[in-house]
């Protein structure tokens, strides 16, 4: 390859919003019902029935825009997007075309390269699209309606990405938002966050766009990557060998890795476009602009740098504790509840990572309260239970989310306190233990961490290692 | 006025598009119907409407909302006693992949 | 006594007062219809007996209750079938509804229900509400019980035949281009396409969503009145529903035109219009200046235009809203396909009539890639033109007075062959659907063949009430005119 190519990267992210109900119906949005049972004549597209407007949709995607530096536009309109298929019950999909709800925005992603802005053209509202079950038993298609209706919104970058990096960043900065907003869990494997990439190849300082290609079904960060590096090089072979990339739809098949044409003759993907006679314009004025930003939570820009302002931990411990909106409530929460920052950041940072590692789970799946966090901590601070305990008890309120004072408690795992016990079992051990003393004596130090070790054996850990070595060193001396 | 002309191509196209799937005579009438409708549709390019706002809806009512509030049951058995197919409380249609 | 020859409304005083029972009003109902629907055909479905007893037993204990106070209480009503009625079969006259029972009630029938209506019936219409002669519906023509050779005009002529034969007391029609209006004028009774946004749509199937619009039909203006008053409602299902400050129609049931102003738009009076309803028209207007109104003529301009912008944005609207019948969800499927594209195809080309395929292919095409602007937009904005055209007009007038079709009902079959001919005949009325305005065809005499002949009445947007005030007003000089059919009597036929 002689020639030096640039990718041209521009990305459609569709999120889930996080509404109790439907966009144009009542119907809930809960996950995992049975097929259908979450549906209506609205988002069934039954005859005669009628759409009307979910208002925390709008709420929730102005409170994107103004998050992700849009222009909200005041004068909304929504359009129908007509097309068959068996998962759009109407055969089509009301959405924005002419008058999206936001425009003009942009966010900035660091990567190791530096700092950069990815404009975002516009964002939109629209309904999701039902779920089709291939029956292989029948070799049929069953169509489920129960996401038929589940608000969306679309969010449309300028080709301004050059890397898969960089569109990785760019998801991630989306995804930090809208979580912290609370408008989506942005969950990529589970859907709520669905990415289609706009990739095109040119030549190193061409100042043209080369054709493009819109890639589907992407469904993991590493599936997202896999598929730039693969459509790249699929588009850089074809212009070699002298051939045109064709502007199409293909589908990103991860497993075999590679992309293949979503073509059909009875697709025309001329889609009518016109505006949605059913729904009326949804006009934001000042004031509720205003409201709805009032709202806004801090996002995760602010956040460092009033952390570092506040608490003054570590830069490295901030990009952990912020990367999950979950984790910083949970930080925040704990300190609130009287803990030090440092010694709060250390239980998220070590152990409640590892076990979220170990259990394979999001940050957001959490389960423990800060409130029980912040009594475990205190018991450590009380010297009520040791370091080695409190791990213990951790791993079960990890789990189980218990209130960890009456659990110690209940197990017995209360240190001992009453130094005059404490202090005679020693005595007896040190008496049964003549050769260590006197290894001991001799110079051997390793000798002191055997007895040490005895007595928590014989005190079942329930005593602080600090007391037991003051008093060891007493006997001894 | 310029006569139209509905090309096969384009009834066909038109065809894919509504999904109506026509015969011969259908079709050669449906190229002569449509002609003559756009032939008077056109009538209205005599009209001169620069700077005319396309009007979509007639009044000016705005901000129709629902609040976010579940309100529907499962009426699952009900709507499916409609469907031509059905199979385990869904709608079955013809294979959607190849 | 004929109960089915009296008004609803007077009907509904003899059922109130427990002269008649709902029983028998029902029962007369029924026997209207099993006498005279051989010859007119009205109905698509006929509830059946058994069941309209049991509602009229239900009401009649409601009345005796005290629970309902409805003046409509106890009557017997046809409801066009393009109206969605839970668990009985809703069809639009249409091959591809052909078995299809909703599982919800429109909500301007749940509105009669509520007043204590005996629905009898589902009115025979033009498929999908397209059509002016109600011969495109999939379940046979239905016929001008004044002149069973001709038709009863549409898309509601089932709702207007039924009303004119004396089959029910009233009935609900759809209008989206005249559909209301002009069967009511072929077929000789009152109706009222009211003001947009009136009469919730929830649960009308939608034929052209910005232009359709639920409406009454009756012998007579006061009963239209007060059906318009019941069904009327701001319904939050519905977003284009408009919260009305005055839902009091039967207010307006007043004889007063004076010092009213009505226009009539010499463009409505030009070549076209037969010369026998261009009279009796001219008559009805010399009747109100008679009573006091100021009458005068007046060029409301773009007339011809209406037409061609109505049917690019119906045909646009319908391409869209007629979509969602594609074998998967309800009702017709085709039973022989390969694939799921075929299905599609076959369903909805077996599933559907030519005219409605005709409208489809128009409205997908003026919609398609490289055509919007030209077709969609250049429509919608001569909509904008003829909308303040209209508000000139009403800035000086109360009223426009007019024609509601050029000629009186055809005779069947004249009409499908040629579209475009077919589509002119709505000339007078469509402008009213295309400004959201409200309109009423009043019977103003026969044509020379003994064929009603309408008077129609526009009013500026929610002016309702200056509509029923100078149509009653006219009304009171004459007297309704039962058709031929009805005149019979149900044991003759």
């Amino acid at each position: 390859m002689s020639k030096q190519y640039e990718t041209v990267i521009g990305l459609e992210v569709h999120v889930e919003l996080a509404t109790k109900t439907k966009i144009f119906c009542s119907c809930s949005t809960q996950f995992g019902g049975e097929p259908n049972t979450h549906t209506c004549p609205v988002c069934t597209g039954m005859p005669g029935s009628l759409p009307v407007l979910n208002r925390q949709v709008v709420e929730y995607a102005a409170a994107v825009g103004l998050a992700t530096n849009c222009t909200i536009t005041r004068n909304g309109r929504f359009d129908r997007k007509n097309y068959f298929y068996p998962d759009n019950p109407q055969n089509y999909q009301i959405s924005q075309l002419y008058f999206p709800i936001c425009r003009d925005g942009g966010v900035e992603i660091e990567t190791a390269a530096g700092k950069k802005t990815i404009r975002i053209h516009e964002i939109h509202m629209e309904e999701d699209a039902g779920k089709l079950i291939h029956d292989e038993w029948e070799d049929c298609t069953l169509v489920d309606f129960n996401r038929s209706g589940v608000p969306l919104i679309e969010i449309v970058s300028e080709p301004d990405m050059r890397s898969a990096e960089e569109v990785i960043a760019y998801l991630d900065k989306l995804r930090l938002i809208i979580q912290y907003l609370g408008a989506s869990d942005c969950k990529l494997q589970e859907g709520s966050m669905r990415a289609d990439v706009n990739l095109s190849v040119r030549e190193v300082g061409s100042e043209t766009f080369g054709t493009r290609t819109e890639m589907k079904n992407l469904n993991s960060f590493k599936a997202i990557a896999r598929a730039i590096e693969g459509e790249k090089n699929r588009q850089i072979d074809i212009l070699e060998e002298g051939g045109q990339v064709i502007q199409e739809t293909r589908r990103w098949d991860d497993n075999k890795e590679c992309s293949y044409a979503m073509r059909s003759k009875e697709d025309a993907q001329d889609y009518r476009y016109f505006p949605e006679p059913d729904l009326v314009p949804v006009l934001i004025d000042d004031e509720w602009l205003e409201e709805i930003r009032k709202r806004q939570p801090e996002l995760r820009d602010e956040k460092r740098v009033r952390y570092q302002e506040e608490y003054g931990i570590p830069e490295y411990d901030i990009d952990i504790l912020t990367s999950e909106k979950r984790l910083a409530d949970i930080f925040e929460e704990t300190i609130a509840a009287g803990c030090k920052p440092k010694e709060v950041s250390n239980w998220l940072m070590v152990e409640t990572m590892r076990l979220l590692k170990d259990e394979d789970m999001d940050a957001a799946d959490i389960r423990f309260s800060p409130a029980h966090l912040a009594a475990l901590i205190g018991l450590v601070d009380q010297g009520k239970i040791n370091r080695t305990v409190a791990k213990e008890v951790f791993e079960v309120m990890f789990r189980e989310d218990m209130d960890p004072v009456p659990y110690v408690e209940e197990k017995g795992l209360v240190m001992v306190q009453d130094e005059g016990a404490l202090r005679s079992t020693i005595e007896e051990i040190v008496k049964n233990n003549p050769q260590s003393v006197a290894d001991y004596k001799s110079g051997k130090k390793k000798a002191m961490g055997f007895l040490v070790g005895q007595t928590m054996k014989a005190m079942k850990g329930k005593v602080d290692p600090a007391m037991v070595n003051q008093i060891l060193l007493e006997l001894l001396a | 006025m310029a006569k139209n002309v509905i090309s096969d191509e384009t009834i066909e196209y038109v065809g894919i598009l509504a999904k109506l799937e026509l015969s011969g005579e259908e079709r050669e009438q449906a190229k002569e119907d449509m002609a003559n409708m756009l032939d008077y549709i056109d009538r209205l390019n005599e009209l001169d409407t620069t700077g005319v706002e396309p009007m979509s809806h007639v009044f000016p009512v705005h901000n129709v909302f629902r609040e976010d509030i579940v309100g529907n049951g499962d009426d699952r058995e009900n709507m499916l006693a409609n469907a031509p197919e059905k199979k385990d409380g869904c709608y079955k249609v013809p294979k959607t992949v190849e | 006594m004929n109960l089915m020859s009296l008004t609803a409304v007077e009907l509904g005083k003899k059922i109130k007062s427990g002269e008649i029972s709902v029983r028998e009003a029902a029962q007369s109902s029924l026997a209207a219809i099993r006498a005279r629907e051989g010859s007119v055909h009205s109905f698509v479905t006929v509830v059946d007996e058994e069941s309209v007893l049991l509602r009229a037993d239900e009401v009649q204990r409601q009345l005796s209750e005290g629970t309902i106070e409805s003046p409509l209480a106890g009557v017997p009503v046809a409801i066009k079938d393009n109206m969605c009625t839970k668990g009985l079969l809703t069809t639009c006259s249409s091959r591809i509804l052909g078995n299809f029972k909703p599982t919800y009630t429109a909500e301007a029938v749940l509105n009669l229900e509520r007043a204590g209506a005996i629905l009898v019936g589902k009115a025979n219409m033009d498929e999908f509400a397209m059509g002016s002669t109600t011969e495109t519906s999939y379940f046979g023509v239905t016929k001008n019980p004044w002149n069973t050779e001709h038709v009863p005009g549409g898309s509601s002529g089932g709702s207007c035949a039924a009303v004119a034969a004396e089959e029910c007391s009233y009935a609900l029609g759809s209008d989206t281009g005249g559909s209301i209006r002009q069967p009511s004028s072929f077929c000789g009774v009152t109706g009222i396409k009211p003001t947009y946004g009136t009469v919730s749509r929830y649960g009308l199937i939608a034929y052209g969503s910005s232009l359709d619009q639920i409406g009454p039909v009756a012998k007579d203006v006061t009963d239209c009145a007060a059906i318009l008053e019941t069904i009327a409602s701001h319904d939050k299902k519905d977003s284009t529903s408009v919260a009305r400050e005055d839902y009091r129609f039967t207010e307006a049931l007043q004889e007063d035109v004076a010092g009213m102003r009505i226009g009539i738009p010499r463009d409505y009076f030009g070549t076209g219009l037969d010369s026998e309803v261009k009279e009796a028209v001219l008559q009805a207007a010399k009747v109100l200046e008679e009573g006091g109104a100021v009458v005068e003529e007046f060029d409301l301009s773009l007339v011809e235009y209406a037409i061609p912008a109505y049917y690019v944005i119906a045909s646009a609207e319908a391409s869209s809203n007629l979509a969602r019948f594609d074998g998967v969800k309800y009702a017709y499927r085709s039973e022989d396909f390969l694939g799921l594209h075929q299905m599609y195809k076959r369903t909805r080309s077996e599933g559907f009539g030519a005219e409605v395929k005709r409208r489809i292919m128009l409205g997908s095409f003026v919609l398609s890639s490289g055509y919007y602007d030209a077709y969609y937009l250049k429509a919608l904005r001569t909509k904008a033109l003829i909308k303040e055209a209209f508000d000139k007009a009403f800035a000086r007038y109360d009223l426009i007075l007019g024609p509601v079709a050029p000629t009186t009902a055809p005779k069947l079959g004249e009409s499908l062959s040629d579209p475009i001919k077919m589509y002119l005949g709505d000339i007078y009325t469509i402008s009213v659907n295309l400004a959201g305005l409200p309109g009423i065809s009043v019977p103003c005499g026969l044509d020379g063949k003994g064929m009603p002949i309408g008077l129609q009445l526009i009013a500026d947007c929610f002016q309702e009430k200056k509509l029923i005030r100078a149509a009653y007003t006219y009304e009171q000089t004459r007297s309704y005119g039962h058709c031929p059919l009805a005149q019979r009597g149900v044991t003759e036929s």
